[in-house]
């Protein structure tokens, strides 16, 4: 007889591929979001050209961070749920707050089973909806979306440009804005981006990668390590 | 002992001495009874139709559907016993969405109706389970080859068919089919053609009043699954009606009004 040797089961305890910040704002006339098309291997660029959005029914999209494959797992479950919907025919379709909700339950369900899925999203919806799920199932409902590095170096940005009546076009420039910034100071960031705007009425327009240009690096022998204390 | 069988009735798992198994036979004899049911591939997709008998004129109008929707490319129609058939169907979806977690592709019609078909065969094999009462009609689109159809029966086994029809009034509906030209054939063609067959098909005296249930996966839905309109099924029953009265006219004029009165029970939802 063999003897089984009793270990404690070790899951995953730190991403391997991995996108960073995701950034989102409520405008007047719908929702803008916004992040670029890398997947890090650790600190190296490995996969450039890589969406993060995901539009799983007209009028809602979700951009996501962190564990790329565990994105694309809670990618595929959210189709599931759509074409669930789809073959119930009872005439009621998930809405973005739904969506939105159930995710939340989603990560929530993985993180204590302590198997969670790796990642922070943000979705975006008709009805001028906008929110964020954290990897612990938290759900936030905001007007301004920023997740992982983003938090730090672009919230603060985005808190001050945001004004009632802002636009989408105005949204747009605003986190292109935001990107530059991350492009500058963030490791992980690239400075091919992606943009998803949904409108009031639920028209979706997800665009190509394209580069952020209008970089300005003439500041940067400012930043010298004296300054960065 | 008496009866049909003898004796030889009892069990799937047992034969007959003529090689017959009885209750098989006697489960499509259920699906015999059953409201027809028409499958017709077309040259831009396939129809799935339903003459969905109504018990009692208490039942909500498009309550207790007999087609249903599997995947975004795949319908299903019941004939014989509905909760029987329902089974297969949520069997359908789960063969649909497992091919999909596996191969990240929507599964082909061709395969859902084999592994659909083994399903149905296993209850024919067991004394502890007895076979489903109904013989379903897959309707798919094919990345491949297009739209099609696929039967499968409550023995077990499968077929791939341009059209096909069970249920009461299969008989005159098979040989109406038999008539069609499916090289040119469109959907919209299609549901006007099921529905005259069905309204041909019906005894008039006897049959209990029907919902005309019709959906397609075509063209013109994004080779999606759709109900096919109210608006056009309604329409298209109308001229069904009108044409069957005009064509028995000098027979027997009246009843056809009394069945014109008495089984429009669709109502615009």
């Amino acid at each position: 007889m063999h003897s089984v040797k009793l270990v404690p089961c070790e899951l995953t305890t730190e991403p391997i591929v991995t996108g960073s910040s995701v950034l989102g704002v409520q405008c007047a006339d719908g929702v803008v979001l916004a992040c670029d098309t890398l997947a890090s291997y650790g600190s190296l660029a490995r996969f450039q050209r890589v969406t993060r959005f995901h539009q799983p029914a007209a009028g809602v999209v979700i951009a996501g961070g962190g564990e790329y494959s565990d994105l694309q797992q809670l990618f595929r479950i959210t189709d599931n749920v759509y074409r669930q919907e789809f073959c119930h025919e009872d005439g009621w379709e998930l809405t973005p707050r739904a969506l939105h909700q159930y995710l939340s339950r989603l990560l929530y369900a993985r993180r204590s089973r302590l198997d969670p899925l790796y990642n922070t999203v943000a979705v975006a919806g008709k009805g001028r909806f906008l929110g964020m799920v954290d990897m612990y199932g938290t759900a936030i409902e905001t007007n301004l979306v920023a997740t992982g590095i983003g938090t730090l170096l672009a919230l603060p940005l985005l808190r001050k440009r945001w004004h009632e009546g802002l636009t989408m076009d105005d949204g747009l420039a605003c986190l292109e804005d935001c990107l530059r910034v991350l492009y500058y100071r963030d490791c992980r960031a690239l400075r091919t981006i992606q943009v998803a705007k949904v409108s009031d009425s639920g028209e979706t327009f997800i665009s190509e990668p394209y580069d952020l240009g209008n970089l300005q690096w003439k500041v940067a022998h400012a930043v010298t390590e004296k300054l960065m204390i | 002992m008496a009866g049909v069988g003898s004796g030889y009735d009892l069990s799937t798992t047992t034969f007959s001495p003529e090689g017959r198994v009885y209750q098989v036979e006697y489960a499509v004899k259920a699906v015999e009874q059953s409201g027809t049911v028409i499958g017709v591939r077309c040259v831009d997709g396939v129809v799935l139709a339903v003459e969905n008998l109504r018990s009692t004129k208490l039942l909500q109008p498009n309550s207790l559907r007999r087609v249903f929707a599997v995947d975004r490319h795949i319908g299903i129609a019941i004939a014989g016993i509905g909760p029987d058939g329902r089974q297969m169907v949520s069997r359908a979806r789960s063969e649909a969405q497992n091919f999909r977690n596996v191969y990240a592709e929507e599964i082909p019609p061709s395969l859902l109706a084999e592994r659909l078909a083994s399903y149905a065969h296993v209850y024919s094999l067991y004394w502890h389970v007895r076979p489903f009462g109904c013989a379903i009609l897959i309707g798919g689109w094919d990345e491949t080859s297009g739209p099609c159809l696929y039967i499968v029966e409550p023995d077990g086994s499968g077929y791939k068919y341009r059209a096909y029809a069970n249920g009461k009034g299969r008989t005159a509906v098979r040989t109406a089919l038999n008539k069609l030209n499916f090289d040119q054939l469109t959907c919209a063609d299609a549901v006007s053609e099921i529905a005259l067959m069905i309204h041909q098909s019906r005894d008039i005296a006897k049959d209990k009043p029907y919902e005309l249930e019709m959906a397609w996966i075509s063209e013109v839905c994004d080779r999606q699954f759709a109900r096919v309109p109210m608006s056009l099924i309604s329409s298209a029953r109308q001229r069904a009606e009108l044409e069957h009265q005009q064509m028995e006219g000098d027979a027997s004029p009246g009843a056809d009004a009394a069945e014109a009165a008495g089984t429009n029970v669709m109502e615009e939802s």
